[in-house]
């Protein structure tokens, strides 16, 4: 075993301190030493979405970013934004309209269309497909996916 | 896999140093030279590591080496710092202003997520020949600024890009920043990319950057990625356009001319002849853009 390293992340704003080995990734310490399995692991190079989390606010991949670079970060993955509330509509809509059938995907889709929406409150439906084109979805055939998140738009700007 | 058993780890162990300086860096280097890899945004790096197409021993991370930050106005070059992360660059008003090929092909990198993390340093020291930058630091004439701990060097981009993930750095060397020329009123810039999926890497791609004044094109670089070992400038197509008058322009001629020095390789999805034809199109594109309103 390699020589193991102490880290501290804030994940969903609770200081997580482990030991890791310096090739353990992002997603596999949330997965492994925080207990938080919504992020999921798919392709591991890039590809897929699906290990998609904020990191110091912005999204990224967990499977392309270590752990160990993250030393101090402010983590927050579907479980947080879904345990304060701050997507409840966009989840809403995603159940609504069908926009997951096996939920593999479901978390990155989340994290990735609510980065989208504090951006650009009035995306078009190229620039949903557009935001969302690094996240797989292998069931739904996207078009659901890309009408939750216009409705969510539409809801809050007439919320706001 | 219960919670607390630990997965298996696709990269190979390595060390890891967080650099707080570029002496840090250079110590690193100096002592292990090819054995130590700098990781910068590591979008690259990363996915190579997981599939063991890479297995430094020591990662150098340079992510707060502040030599390397920040996008600003030298004179008459906008230089920008090798750790600026592409979503920094997509975001810049200088950029977006005075280097508007980078900022035309900035949508086409990748996806937001992964424009959160990748730099623009680190996508031109991975020199994949479907990457964008390389092809814009061509056609927008940038100049690479390299330090190491025995001096300093400035190379243009022609000299940076050597082949297929292959640049000038030598092991003990770091790309700093990259100067690149602010565009003139008379500058027009092209870039466009066919990809199977946005954000996915380029079938074929153009980056094409010309001086137009009085309806004549003064000097021009059309340049091409994904078709060949590494981004290269078809000097043959190029000067069939430059001190030309735009209303005497002949497309298909210019088209014909990248056959003289573009020879597009097979890839797992596409043959050398679809290719070339993505080229021509590429290209015709390219001029009915940078000519449109200029006659």
């Amino acid at each position: 075993m390699t020589q193991q390293t102490a880290v501290t992340l804030n994940v969903n704003g609770e200081a997580i301190s482990a030991l890791i080995e310096p090739r353990l990734s992002l997603a596999d310490f949330l997965r492994t030493k925080a207990g938080l399995t919504g992020t999921h692991v798919g392709c591991e190079h890039g590809v897929c979405g699906a290990c998609t989390v904020r990191i110091d606010g912005a999204t990224a991949r967990g499977c392309l970013i270590l752990a160990i670079q993250c030393q101090g970060a402010d983590i927050e993955t579907i479980e947080g934004v879904a345990d304060s509330g701050s997507i409840s509509d966009l989840q809403e809509n995603f159940v609504e309209r069908n926009a997951l059938q096996c939920g593999f995907c479901t978390p990155g889709m989340l994290l990735t269309a609510d980065e989208l929406l504090k951006e650009n409150p009035d995306p078009t439906r190229d620039e949903i497909r557009e935001n969302l084109s690094g996240n797989y979805c292998r069931c739904t055939g996207y078009q659901s996916i890309v009408d939750a998140v216009e409705i969510t738009a539409k809801q809050r700007r007439e919320g706001a | 896999m219960s919670h607390g058993e630990m997965p298996k780890l696709k990269p190979r162990s390595f060390e890891y140093i967080r650099a707080e300086s570029l002496e840090d860096v250079f110590q690193v280097l100096d002592e292990q030279g090819d054995e130590a890899k700098i990781i910068a945004g590591g979008q690259s790096l990363m996915a190579a590591m997981n599939m063991r197409f890479a297995a430094p021993e020591t990662l150098v991370d340079v992510a707060d080496i502040i030599e390397m930050r920040g996008i600003h106005l030298n004179g008459d070059m906008l230089r920008i710092g090798a750790m600026s992360r592409h979503s920094e660059v997509l975001a810049s008003e200088d950029v977006a202003t005075h280097a508007p090929i980078i900022f035309q092909a900035m949508p086409q990198i990748a996806h937001p997520a992964i424009r959160n993390r990748g730099t623009f340093g680190g996508s031109l020291c991975n020199a994949d020949p479907a990457s964008e930058l390389p092809a814009c630091a061509l056609a927008a004439q940038a100049i690479f600024n390299i330090q190491s701990s025995v001096g300093s060097r400035s190379v243009a981009a022609v000299d940076f890009l050597e082949g297929t993930y292959a640049t000038c750095l030598k092991a003990n060397e770091v790309l700093i920043s990259v100067d690149v020329p602010i565009a003139t009123a008379n500058t027009r810039t092209f870039f466009d990319e066919v990809a199977r999926r946005h954000g996915d890497f380029a079938m074929a791609g153009i980056a094409a950057q010309a001086e137009i004044s009085g309806g004549v094109i003064g000097q021009a670089s059309l340049v091409y990625f994904a078709v060949s070992e590494m981004a290269l400038r078809s000097d043959a197509a190029s000067a069939m356009i430059e001190g030309q008058r735009i209303d005497d322009l002949d497309v298909e001629a210019v088209c014909d001319a990248l056959a003289i020095d573009i020879h597009p390789f097979e890839d797992l999805t596409t043959s050398g002849e679809a290719k070339m034809h993505l080229l021509k199109v590429l290209t015709r594109r390219a001029l009915a853009a940078l000519t449109d309103g200029q006659g």
